[in-house]
């Protein structure tokens, strides 16, 4: 029969000779595989001290972005949660009255804006989608938690520190991404 | 109350405390195998192994023997309490009576008295200690029958025939080297080693010290030869109902044999404490006992990195093959090696 494909081996199935039969020269020759082994280089990560590197394109938890004074840019127009194939986010607009003007960089903002970490597939589309820089997948993985009720982050959990008052933790949220 | 003032009671003294410093060694060293162990395995599998527990894990036999202190101790209701517990006793006690007769180095001089490092210099050395190490498989058949369980049944009774089997081989090519020294007191052997002009015993015995040493493996239930323990076939084999310390035993036991089964080895085939290109006769007598000891200590250590670099790399055998290499390889070897030995041995005379 004609092979599929070209690495096909043909199987030795000669009977063993002397020297394969008492087996010392084989086990001779895996005794210094593994000796070898000993002193190549591990790649285990020492976990809690150091961290693996993330690439840059990593697409991880989400943030919910602020201008540089510190105002919420997401203006609820709702094209993320258009846009999101896994319809994880969901939200609530509101207008801003006169003296949250410190508070929300446009006339609109979101009251509420969950998304569901389950359902969330990590595609980025919503950050493709999002006309205000609002919303971004951050270098952060999202933990692990015990109850599913905990995996829908709201607000609280998704928006940045506030650059003006914690500009470290800013910096720290913002990672390396831009 | 004449008798009492006949008994030397500074050699009873110096007895005692060689056996209080040989024991507590024996227990210390089998500790921190199981550490080596584990860093050997995880070295060669291109891990780190355990680093947690002090610098370089090095407190990680303490952490692991207070695990086992602290776990709960269970006796299954159906198994029989009285060998249940006499089986790790049992594995235990004879892994540390071979330790007897094995000479750790030559005499050291201390308070105007000559201490040989021996506990007790018997002249059937060996004998006793195949006496002692053929008991060891006792610990496993208690334990397998007493939990009244197949698997553990299975396994003891795998363990048996294995220890058995390979006894045999092991007499027979140590008879070719007993032929050779013409002595089975351990101490004699060592020094016929240390003369000038003689070789080590592995020179003479080069297959031997293979059929030996393959023995000795199969002996101490170390893999290749562990189906008495085959963790995935038989659930952990003899010791499947045990629990908290009473397991630490038979685990323990395994690496004293290891570290005792090395000290044999060195003895017979490598010149036990003789340091090889040392002339020990122009040391001061203390001198060449701790060069001794030191050289005695670091030819163990490197058969126990041995005996564990082989099981790091070896696959585990089929019981028809075990029984297939004692049975029609190893003692048709040994007799082999015998009889060409005391041909060459007639033929010399």
């Amino acid at each position: 029969m004609e092979a599929l494909t070209k690495n096909v081996m043909e199987v030795d199935r000669r009977p063993m000779n002397f020297w394969e039969k008492i087996y010392l020269p084989a086990i001779l020759k895996g005794m210094t595989i593994t000796f070898r082994h000993m002193f190549k280089k591990k790649p285990t990560v020492q976990y809690p001290e150091k961290t693996r590197y993330f690439s840059p394109v990593f697409r991880g938890m989400h943030i919910l972005n602020r201008d540089e004074e510190g105002r919420e840019r997401c203006t609820a127009c709702g094209l993320c949660a258009v846009a999101c194939p896994a319809e994880a986010i969901t939200m609530e607009a509101a207008e801003r009255k006169p003296d949250e003007a410190h508070l929300y960089r446009e006339e609109k903002y979101a009251a509420r804006y969950e998304i569901n970490m389950l359902r969330c597939i990590f595609c980025g589309l919503c950050e493709e989608a999002c006309p205000k820089d609002a919303i971004y997948l951050s270098q952060t993985v999202t933990p692990a938690d015990y109850a599913r009720k905990n995996f829908i982050y709201t607000k609280n959990d998704l928006l940045i520190p506030d650059p003006v008052k914690d500009p470290e933790g800013f910096a720290k949220a913002k990672g390396i991404h831009q | 109350m004449m008798f009492l003032l006949t008994i030397d009671w500074a050699f009873f003294l110096e007895k005692l405390i060689l056996i209080a410093i040989v024991i507590t060694l024996s227990l210390v060293i089998a500790m921190y195998a199981t550490y080596a162990e584990r860093k050997i395995a995880a070295f060669m599998q291109d891990r780190i192994g355990p680093n947690r527990a002090g610098p370089f894990g090095i407190l990680q036999p303490l952490a692991d023997g207070m695990k086992l202190f602290f776990k709960e101790e269970i006796i299954p209701n159906h198994s029989n309490r009285f060998l249940f517990i006499m089986g790790p006793a049992l594995a235990m006690l004879t892994a540390m009576m071979t330790c007897a007769v094995i000479p750790w180095g030559n005499k050291v001089e201390l308070f105007g008295r000559s201490i040989p490092l021996q506990i007790a210099d018997i002249n059937i050395g060996i004998l006793y200690i195949f006496a002692v190490v053929s008991l060891g498989v006792y610990g496993i058949m208690i334990g397998g029958w007493a939990s009244n369980n197949k698997f553990s049944l299975l396994a003891a009774m795998r363990g048996a025939s294995q220890v058995i089997s390979y006894e045999l081989a092991m007499g027979i090519s140590l008879i070719a080297l007993l032929m050779l020294t013409g002595s089975l007191s351990l101490k004699t052997i060592v020094e016929q080693q240390m003369q000038a002009g003689h070789f080590w015993n592995i020179a003479y015995q080069p297959l031997g010290f293979l059929i030996f040493f393959i023995c000795a493996m199969a002996e101490c239930n170390r893999a290749p030869f562990d189906l008495p323990e085959a963790e995935n076939e038989l659930n952990m084999g003899y010791h499947q109902e045990y629990s908290s310390m009473k397991l630490g035993f038979y685990l323990f036991a395994e690496y004293i044999n290891m570290f005792i089964s090395s000290a044999v080895i060195v003895t017979l085939f490598f010149g036990g404490y003789d340091m090889p290109f040392v002339n020990e006769t122009l040391l001061t007598p203390n001198m060449a006992a701790l060069v001794g000891v030191i050289a005695f200590f670091a030819k163990i250590f490197i058969f126990i990195f041995i005996f564990m670099w082989i099981r790091w790399t070896l696959p585990r055998f089929r019981y028809d093959q075990l029984m297939n290499l004692g049975w029609k390889g190893l003692i048709l070897l040994a007799l082999a090696n015998m009889l060409i030995t005391a041909a060459i041995i007639l033929y010399r005379m």
